[in-house]
């Protein structure tokens, strides 16, 4: 990305998408990720969610920050910086890792497609440019940003798969999840993943910000013929916490930029001791985890349900009702299709188990009033919503 | 008739904060002054017709918000307004900015260097941390390390207690920060030549030493820890100059019924019987006290206004041992119109905030070759800021006040300074900032040029040093001004410190006025008047 | 492989015999690789024109400490402190200042600087001697610390509270961190003696005497006085440190150079040497610096990210090259006695001459006035050079790792330009130079595999020492990596010809949780 002198007239930068979003904003709620423009909400909430749950919405991720990783060495560097093994990844292939500092304290996660050999692109959450440097050490690895030279586009819901086909993206129907397919849109040449943050059946569409407004013209051309929803991020909150995704930065300080120590946190108390392989040699926070694994768990950010539909964002969880303080919720949503409030909460252990009887202090507002209120919290150890369409392979025609 | 409970020498700020909070503790004071003005380096003056310079200290950050808040300096017509940039001109016709909005001074970081943009947002984890270290201290006496007493065991306990809310490498690397220079610190960071010499720059205001002398790095967080309602680092304009701060501390210890002599320059701590006694002014003139603070420098209180036979063997001794190494200069300048910068777009915010014309480090340290060797920086670093754009108090509509603070100017130049040398070291600067502003000289009207000689003579900072000693290691904490001396008590009953010689040291801060004043207070078995920090978790 | 080795040290500097010899003693099996020919490093002789011997790159030491004597029976294996040498801080003009073990003395010297003098140096070894329990033991960790750890800070704070005394400890604390230049213009008047007391705060680091730490460097130096005086460095130690190795049971093997260190799951099980060959034992030491051993032997991809960076971030450039001259006789310094010919003499006529030559190696660039350190060995022993020749090995200061310009270009440029400034001093040097050798720092790479010709392994400054040594998470001699430890100069205490790293490394394997 090429910035001029003037680049400070505009704090925030726009996608290639943002045009066709200026055109579809009712509501002009704006926000800024990753010093980029994005709807907030586009044009109704409740619309574009259950777009993703019963249509097809689509969504720019054009900001997500993305790194090419290539040279002889890229797979040794990719196993020495993530927890994950990577060796077992394969061409053309997706998988979700999380990456540490020396200290076992998570920096960000994302996912690593293998584009081919010996070349991979990481998809990151936060500004990870120095860290895969610093990682580089040592390493016969190439490393490039490419967050502004890739656009991309997030398309999910059941009928997705559909959509795309209308649209004129053929052969996917083949295309396993986590899967990644070099294919064509008309005559433009896209990449899709089966990939997304939804929960739901959807796919990611990676393509040269050049041909970025074509394909989503060819997308929204098939209209008329299916329900199709530009959203925003308010929806995606919604439903990735219904599909149990983390968001390292909201639900937890990311390592980087953690000031106090203890803010920060481990794979193993965010709940994603699942990507952690201690046994595939050495990565960076190998020992600290190890060492962690050691001793007894002290924490973990746990998906919860709370009773009732109070709005659950910023309370306080206790070890019974008036009991101990022990954990504070960091995430929340009224999911509109389970009809229960869902939450993130970070949770202290006792005796090296979560407490038993988990309740929250839930302050709310009536009429610009506060009121509160306790409620029972029960813990989930799934995600919360799994549609069972979603890993069909050929996935429902529509 | 004459007297009093306490008299403060010297009406600077931290004199001013000191007696204010004596007075408010229901304490009759009288502060005197030997300049007609108060303020000692925190002044307006109005040196040209029209325009207010302040002369010495410029821009405000550091001043404690208890102690602006304890003091009610808000009513007594104190307003601070925030400063929202700093940038660096490069010599090849680009520069580097440092803009407040956090998205744009992303993308310009990202202009120089993808890497540094990811790097800052480390950095400034880090640096936050060392600063709210350090923040805890402010507020608090340092414990004496050569002491068996309670009070200081409980003190070392908290200090300890709060070192070891970091973890064990944030530990090592505290003391790393502590004891590394700038350079090499901001070289764990950065790699781009011009971001590593923006931010290394306020690391050596004020301080004898270069960019890759070790200690440098600490010296970043006296102009890193302080805050603009909150904001951590951010720096502000007091409104009319750094005299309001002066005026509004002055305006409140008056209302609290003190009292100001100025023109009365103080020759002697009288001393009777191991006990201060009070002062004796230069006409002669004995005024009486049960309390002497000085906020004069730790060289000047125990070299100049007390006499041998009062002191302890050895302390007049680490009196001149105390480094007090001045190494600055200042041009205060009225300009006739706003200069033009053409690296500059047209609407760039950039002008509005610090501007400094060094863009590498090399540069920087050849600065201070200069220096070690009794010279003035040939291309030396200025801090330059045209506080006029925010305040219509400051000079006539349409004209500007320009203030660089100038780094390095020596004590004494070879063969000593006269005026002619004085104006050839503002040539220099001038000139500087002519290279990157062509209309500059001509809007030149005046220029206050101040070398370390007009800031001892006209201010009292021994050497010019507007730290009132160098915030190096040695001379922190409970070192500064020397070990045993740190808890604000002189070496007879009755005298106390009040400067930014005492902990924790230089920066329109108040800090060390306010920590004075709890001690004097404690001794007199008074309430105590001072605030308690704001707490900062 | 037949015989079961426990301990592979790799490296045989003095340090790593130290360690050898002190974990033979304690009866571990000890396998000590050497990639030269013969034992010693940077200690070890050398030669030019096969006639003409010097004593290494070290040519003049304090004894080793009587601890480090005993424990090792040195003194049985021939090793004996060597005669005492004054300091002669050499002036242009033959006004030369001689600096000894009994006071100072000189043409011009002002009387309170002598006297001075006597209170100054009994102060400071007054302070070396209350750090003694943080040299000569690991450093402590700031958190979780063990037994040892505690007493070593409880015995510190002792000396410093009450050994010390309250106003000595505060004088202390005001300068252990600073720096030499504002000290000694607080202590003396005379430029020679403030230079030549400099030059001992600098010589091997990239400080001047302005930099703020150089009190510290000092009182390093002051430890080793603390044996004994200041004396010609030979080949004694060496032998003796060898013998006393090979007498405990340790091998030495010359010619070996490990290339890589072998790890699996983070532990550490041998070594592969040059040739492939492949040594196994449960522990592996090294006495290399601590950036070739993690950078290079084990390699980043072993180490944790954020460590590597720290690794590669530590500063040590080495900034003395070394002269080595073969002179055809004698040579005559205007205004010395011969008498004095055979002891250190300096060329830092004062403290801003030094200031002036480093400032240059920070740029780069090479001063054309080098701070000078001159022996002249074959004075002390004339097996050194045929007869009537003699050998001059000088230390020059300071001399950047990295030229301006490049060094292939200026190598010989230079080292004429200190023949002829020597030749300032001494009229007839430059008509007895038969042969000489100037090692620049590169040089000093190449040869001693010191990371950028750095003496000490990395530069002595505060942030660089103590539980900071060479790095945090590397301070106790041990590594991240399980089974691997540290023993070199790069380790604290740093430096010199003190064999404590060695032997503080040896106990810390030794030591509770070290040869598990």
């Amino acid at each position: 990305m090429k910035f001029d002198h003037t680049h400070f007239r505009q704090a925030l930068l726009r996608t290639p998408f943002h045009d066709r979003f200026v055109e579809l904003s009712t509501t002009e709620e704006w926000m800024a990720w990753n010093t980029y423009k994005v709807p907030r909400v586009v044009d109704k909430l409740p619309t574009e969610y259950f777009a993703v749950r019963s249509g097809c919405a689509v969504m720019d991720l054009t900001p997500m920050e993305k790194y090419r990783i290539s040279g002889r060495g890229a797979r040794d560097y990719l196993d020495r910086l993530v927890t994950r093994d990577i060796s077992k990844l394969k061409a053309g292939r997706v998988t979700y890792v999380v990456w540490c500092n020396d200290e076992g304290k998570v920096i960000d996660d994302g996912t690593v497609f293998q584009l081919g050999e010996n070349d991979y692109r990481l998809c990151a959450q936060h500004h990870q440019f120095d860290w895969l440097l610093m990682s580089a050490r040592g390493f016969d690895v190439d490393i490039q940003v490419e967050t502004h030279d890739v656009a991309a586009l997030a398309v999910q819901g059941p009928t997705s798969w559909s959509v795309l086909a209308a649209a004129g993206i053929s052969n996917l129907e083949q295309l396993k999840p986590f899967g990644i397919a070099d294919l064509r849109c008309g005559d433009i040449p896209v990449t899709v993943s089966r990939t997304g943050y939804t929960g739901d059946l959807g796919y990611e569409l990676w393509m040269d910000p050049a041909n970025a407004l074509q394909v989503w013209d060819a997308i929204f051309s098939v209209q008329g013929q299916y329900d199709i929803h530009a959203m925003g991020l308010s929806a995606l909150e919604m439903v990735r916490i219904e599909a149990g995704f983390i968001m390292p930065g909201f639900d937890f300080n990311t390592a980087e930029a953690t000031i106090r120590n203890g803010y920060d946190r481990s794979p193993f108390e965010v709940g994603l001791g699942w990507v952690v392989n201690l046994d595939k040699g050495h990565f960076t926070g190998r020992k600290a985890l190890l060492a962690e694994k050691s001793r007894p768990a002290k924490r973990r950010l746990t998906k919860i349900v709370v009773d009732g539909n109070k709005p659950v964002g910023e309370a306080f969880i206790y070890d019974g009702k008036n009991g101990k303080q022990t954990g504070e919720i960091k995430c929340a949503t009224w999911s509109p299709i389970l009809k229960a409030n869902l939450a993130l909460a970070d949770i202290e252990f006792i005796n090296g188990r979560l407490p038993a009887q988990l309740w929250a202090r839930i302050d709310y507002q009536r009429e610009l009033k506060w009121h509160s209120a306790w409620a029972e919290c029960h813990s989930h150890s799934k995600p919360f919503y799994v549609p069972e369409y979603r890993s069909a392979t050929p996935p429902m025609r529509y | 008739m004459n007297n009093y409970d306490a008299i403060v020498i010297g009406a600077g700020h931290n004199g001013l904060t000191n007696a204010a909070f004596l007075a408010k503790a229901g304490m009759r004071v009288l502060v005197v002054e030997k300049n007609p003005y108060v303020g000692g380096a925190t002044v307006s003056r109005e040196l040209h017709a029209g325009w207010k310079y302040s002369n010495c200290s410029y821009v405000c950050s550091l001043f404690r918000p208890e102690i602006y808040n304890a003091l009610d300096l808000g009513r007594h017509g104190l307003k601070v307004i925030p400063l929202v940039s700093s940038m660096t001109f490069k010599q090849d016709g680009d520069y580097f900015g440092s803009y407040s909005n956090p998205n744009i001074r992303r993308h310009e970081l990202m202009r120089h260097s993808q890497r540094d943009a990811d790097a800052a947002i480390r950095f400034d984890a880090d640096v936050m941390r060392w600063c709210r270290l350090i923040r805890g201290f402010l507020l608090r006496t340092p414990p004496d390390p050569g002491s068996f007493r309670p009070r200081d065991a409980f003190e070392f306990a908290y200090l300890m207690k709060k070192f070891h809310e970091l973890s064990e490498s944030q530990l090592y690397e505290f003391i790393r920060f502590f004891t590394m220079s700038i350079a090499e610190y901001l070289e764990n960071y950065f790699e781009n030549e011009t971001i590593l010499a923006h931010y290394s720059g306020g690391s050596i205001i004020g301080t004898g030493l270069g960019v890759y002398s070790p200690g440098t790095a600490y010296v970043l967080l006296h102009h890193a820890m302080g805050d603009v309602d909150g904001n951590v680092g951010a720096w502000g304009f007091a409104r009319g100059g750094m005299g309001a701060v002066s005026g509004a501390l002055a305006s409140s210890f008056q209302a609290y019924g003190g009292e100001i002599r100025t023109d009365a320059e103080v020759v002697n701590i009288n001393v009777s019987g191991n006990r201060a006694t009070g002062v004796e002014l230069a006409s002669g003139e004995k005024l009486s006290a049960r309390v002497v603070v000085s906020n004069l420098d730790a060289k000047r209180t125990f070299t100049k206004v007390m006499n041998e036979k009062d002191l302890p063997p050895g302390l007049l001794q680490r009196a001149r041992n105390f480094k007090i190494r001045g190494s600055s200069g200042k041009l205060n300048i009225a300009l006739d119109g706003m200069p033009t910068f053409p690296s500059l777009p047209k609407d760039s915010s950039l002008t509005l905030g610090h501007m400094h014309f060094t863009d590498t480090l090399g540069r920087l340290e050849k600065a201070y070759d200069d220096w070690k060797d009794d010279r003035w920086s040939a291309d030396p670093y200025c801090d330059t800021l045209i506080p006029s754009q925010y305040d219509p108090s400051l000079a006539p509509p349409g004209k500007h006040m320009m203030t660089v603070f100038v780094q390095y100017c020596p004590v004494e130049p070879e063969g000593g300074w006269t005026d002619e040398k004085r104006d050839q070291f503002g040539q220099t600067v001038i000139d500087q900032i002519a290279d990157y502003s062509p209309d500059f000289k001509d809007l030149l009207l005046h220029a206050e040029i101040r070398t370390p000689r007009e800031l001892e003579d006209e201010v009292g900072l021994t050497e010019g040093n507007i730290f009132q000693g160098e915030l190096t290691f040695d001379q922190l904490m409970f070192n500064r001004p020397f070990p045993g001396y740190a808890q604000y008590r002189g070496p007879v009953k009755g005298m106390y410190m009040c400067g930014s010689s005492t902990h924790p040291g230089g920066g329109v801060m108040g800090a060390p006025g306010a920590n004075a004043a709890r001690e004097i207070l404690r001794d007199l078995k008074k309430p105590d008047s001072t605030p308690a920090e704001f707490s900062d978790d | 492989m037949t015989e079961r080795i426990d301990v592979i040290i790799i490296g045989a500097g003095h340090n790593g015999l130290v360690c050898a010899a002190y974990l033979a003693h304690a009866g571990m099996k000890v396998l000590c690789l050497e990639s030269a020919d013969s034992a010693g490093g940077m200690s070890a002789s050398r030669s030019i024109s096969d006639d003409y011997h010097f004593p290494g790159l070290a040519h003049v030491a304090h004894p080793l400490s009587r601890a480090i004597r005993q424990d090792l029976k040195l003194d049985k294996f021939g090793y004996t402190p060597g005669k005492a040498i004054d300091t002669v801080s050499l002036d242009v003009d033959g006004k030369h200042l001689t600096i000894g073990s009994t006071g100072v003395s000189g043409e011009g010297l002002p009387a309170r600087d002598m006297s001075a003098y006597a209170e100054f140096r009994e102060r400071y070894l007054a302070f070396a001697k209350a750090v003694r329990p943080l040299f000569e033991n690991k450093p402590p960790r700031l958190k979780d610390m063990d037994f040892p750890d505690k007493t070593a800070l409880v015995r510190l704070g002792w000396n410093l509270r009450m050994g010390l005394g309250r106003e000595s400890m505060y004088e202390f604390l005001r300068v252990a961190a600073i720096n030499i230049y504002d000290v000694l213009n607080e202590a003396f008047e005379d430029d020679r003696l403030k230079g030549a007391i400099a030059t001992d705060a600098v010589m091997g680091s990239a400080m001047g005497p302005r930099t703020p730490g150089t009190v510290l460097t000092w009182l390093q130096r002051l430890y080793g006085e603390q044996s004994g005086p200041l004396s010609m460095q030979s080949g004694q130690l060496v032998n003796a440190l060898t013998q006393s190795a090979e007498h405990a049971g340790a091998k030495l093997r010359f010619g070996a150079h490990v290339e890589k260190i072998l790890i699996e799951n983070g532990k550490a099980f041998g070594v592969e040497l040059a040739g492939g060959e492949m040594l196994k034992a449960r522990i592996i030491i090294s006495n290399a610096d601590p950036r070739a051993t993690l950078t290079s032997l084990v390699g980043a991809p072993q180490l944790d990210a954020m460590f590597a960076n720290r690794v590669a971030q530590i500063r040590g450039s080495g900034v003395v090259a070394k002269l080595h001259l073969a002179l055809s006789g004698k040579p005559e310094f205007t205004g010395l006695p011969e008498s004095q010919l055979g002891d250190r003499l300096l060329v830092a006529p004062s403290m801003k001459y030094i200031e002036h030559a480093f400032n240059h190696s920070k740029y780069n660039e090479c001063s054309g006035s080098p701070v000078l350190e001159i022996t002249i060995p074959s004075l002390h022993d004339n097996s050194l050079a045929p007869d009537s020749h003699h050998v001059m090995s000088v230390n020059v200061a300071f001399v950047p790792y990295e030229l301006e310009g490049g060094w292939a270009e200026q190598q010989s440029t230079i080292a004429y330009k200190v023949i002829s400034q020597l030749g300032q001093y001494s009229p007839n040097l430059k008509s007895l130079v038969v042969d000489h050798e100037f090692l620049t720092p590169r040089d000093i790479e190449a040869e001693f595999h010191a990371v950028h010709g750095h003496w000490h392994h990395g530069e002595l400054s505060i942030h660089q020492s103590f539980m900071m040594r060479p790095l945090h998470g590397a301070a106790q001699y041990d590594t991240p990596v399980d089974g691997l430890f540290l023993c070199g100069a790069g380790c604290h205490p740093g430096g010199g010809l003190t064999g404590l790293p060695g032997r503080n490394a040896a106990r810390r394997v030794l030591g509770p949780g070290g040869a598990k």
